[in-house]
């Protein structure tokens, strides 16, 4: 109750404090002379946002950076090393593999599920239609650690001749297979495709909105032309539907490959990076926390980091574009 | 956070409102096709979270000893009920207390970066200073940078100022991270607003500081509604950030002490389904009555092309 009241107050504190600061900043900047008083206010305005910014995101990016060549206190300059030594473990090569199918298996099927749901949803009857898409929109509520606890409840595993209680092996053995440990079976990756899963099972429901407010927005002119043209449905889906989409499902795609390339918590919670399902975002945390090997947990993210750079330059080019057709 | 939310469109529902006319396209064999592979989809995606919440409430032994679902042949008997889980996970392992932390952690992350950034929109939408597209592309830029990158400095800044592991460091934290995309959902949102009214307010010589508060955050409602939802629940369903500010202990949130018990009872799923539910149910509600505001904030720009 008192942790209530404390966090009560400061709420209230921070925000009234905040807007204290802009008030008064900005009676202040109102003595100022006219002219002193425009070139002036702005930068109040924006000022506590990019100070924001700029103390727990640009400096730390940059000192990050400085920090992945230096030793894990942070004293001894050592050049590469750090990134030398992670790329020549087999543990941390192995991760980035496994961080590569993830690249490749989890936004690929989001929206395909979520393109899945968008169409065939679209045939049904509009209250049809809208209790399908409640239901896979469900899961974006649910966190990454909620789902993964749901997830291993459904892979859950019993030594044969006990009840199976977990889902999975109930339908496996109902179908005469023997009960699997599921999470712990790395063959073919197997278990990292189940955590995989798990992420496309959240994320479907975002890429389902888009997807089907993009496929709404497609002229029906087009579609039925195409139609009288004497083309199939799959055709018409393939070679005039998706065309017209595909900025959104491009948009989709990024937004959920951005996501996955630092995924963490799934594998956090479901095997703690062991049975050969390590991704580097979940070694980071290891190298940090458990070792506090600060050099190379830097080095660690800054890769990430480079990794995303494509992206961010992605993003400021279709920002200006956007800006341009303004 | 990091996504690359296109700016708010004017609604798009995840309901979307009845057509005017014409009606949908019917096909007879392939609208079977279409329904049974919907209910299969709609069935992957609900049993999970029904089996959970099932389980929750049943008996330990019972859970141990027969699947879930065996609840369906006899769903009167009452003996296997129990509330049981619920008191144990929220007193002896910790998760009310985790509860009351958690909104102490979220409800302040969430409502200081509106704030900052709903002024920082304004300017960066209705006045003129130099340096301005800079600063907004740099804000671009960084809408998707990896938040790990920030983390091992920033424990050296809060361990100096000794506020690592206590509520302000998380507060921060969160606030900077989400700082960028508000800023660039508000002001992609205020720029959509009228121009004229603006103006007039200006010619009526109403200052920015009272064209801001009277004018722009009325109007700006639906943005700031959206990404309070967004931002809320982040925070709440964030695990990165609060195990390495805030950590397992007194002070943990749902999220973490979830994860810990994830480790630490391994199989006792009457217990652990309980501590999941309890993580859920607060976003649940927030998504399900405010999900048309947060759709808004997710659709857009990119659906306009």
């Amino acid at each position: 109750m008192l942790k209530a009241i404390n966090a009560l107050l400061a709420v209230l504190a921070g925000v009234g404090g905040g807007f204290a600061l802009y008030l008064i900043l900005n009676w202040l900047v109102e003595r100022l002379p006219g002219r002193w008083e425009d070139r002036i206010k702005p930068y109040i305005f924006i000022g506590p946002a990019i100070v924001f910014v700029t103390i727990f995101l640009v400096y730390p990016a940059l000192r990050t950076a400085y920090l992945s060549f230096f030793d894990d206190g942070g004293e001894e300059f050592v050049g590469m090393a750090n990134y030398v030594d992670l790329l020549g473990e087999s543990s941390f090569l192995n991760a980035l593999f496994n961080n590569v199918l993830w690249l490749i298996v989890v936004p690929a099927g989001v929206v395909i599920a979520g393109l899945i749901v968008a169409v065939l949803a679209d045939q049904l009857s509009t209250r049809g239609e809208n209790a399908v898409k409640s239901f896979i929109f469900l899961p974006m509520a649910i966190s990454f650690v909620g789902a993964s606890t749901i997830w291993r409840f459904v892979y859950a595993f019993e030594p044969e001749g006990r009840a199976q209680i977990g889902l999975l092996n109930a339908v496996w053995t109902f179908f005469g297979g023997d009960p699997v440990a599921w999470v712990q079976n790395d063959a073919f990756r197997l278990n990292s495709f189940l955590l995989m899963v798990i992420m496309i099972w959240l994320q479907t429901g975002f890429a389902m909105v888009l997807l089907s407010a993009a496929i709404k927005n497609v002229p029906t002119e087009t579609v039925e032309a195409a139609r009288i043209d004497g083309a199939s449905e799959v055709q018409i889906f393939f070679q005039v539907v998706v065309p017209q989409i595909w900025s959104t499902v491009i948009t989709v795609f990024v937004t959920v490959l951005i996501l996955t390339l630092k995924i963490f918590d799934i594998i956090y919670v479901m095997t703690g990076g062991r049975f050969n399902t390590d991704v580097i975002g979940n070694r980071f945390i290891t190298e940090l926390i458990k070792f506090g090997r600060d050099g190379r947990a830097s080095a660690i993210v800054v890769m990430l980091l480079i990794a995303v750079i494509p992206v961010m330059i992605y993003q400021v080019r279709q920002f200006r574009q956007m800006e341009a057709t303004r | 956070m990091t996504t690359t939310t296109p700016p708010l469109a004017p609604d798009t529902e995840v309901s979307e409102p009845a057509k005017p006319s014409g009606g949908k396209p019917r096909r007879g064999i392939g609208t079977i096709i279409v329904r049974v592979a919907l209910l299969v989809m709609v069935l992957v995606w609900t049993i999970p979270t029904i089996g959970l919440l099932v389980t929750s409430g049943r008996e330990p032994t019972v859970v141990s000893n027969s699947g879930w679902w065996s609840v369906l042949s006899s769903p009167l008997d009452f003996t296997q009920w129990t509330a049981q889980n619920y008191d144990e996970v929220l007193t002896a392992q910790g998760m009310g207390n985790a509860f009351l932390n958690s909104l102490v952690v979220t409800i302040p992350a969430t409502v200081i970066p509106i704030l900052v950034a709903a002024f920082a929109a304004y300017a960066f939408t209705f006045m003129k200073f130099p340096g301005r597209d800079v600063f907004f592309i740099v804000l671009v830029g960084l809408l998707v940078i990896p938040l790990q990158v920030a983390f091992i400095p920033l424990l050296q800044i809060f361990g100096e100022i000794g506020i690592v592991g206590t509520f302000p460091a998380v507060w921060l934290a969160h606030a900077a991270f989400g700082m960028p995309l508000a800023v660039y959902l508000l002001r992609n949102y205020m720029e959509g607003l009228p121009g004229e009214v603006i103006e007039s307010a200006k010619v009526d010589g109403a200052s920015h500081f009272v064209t801001f508060w009277r004018l722009i955050i009325p109007m700006s409602t639906p943005a700031l509604a959206a990404y309070a939802i967004f931002q809320f629940l982040w925070v709440w369903n964030d695990l990165l950030v609060a195990l390495i500010f805030l950590g397992p202990g007194e002070n943990e949130v749902v999220t973490v002490n979830l994860s810990t018990l994830v480790g630490t009872l391994g199989s006792d799923w009457h217990l652990l389904t309980a501590a999941a539910f309890v993580t859920m149910i607060v976003p649940m509600i927030v998504f399900l009555s405010l999900q048309r505001y947060f759709v808004r904030g997710l659709t857009a720009g990119s659906v306009k092309g």
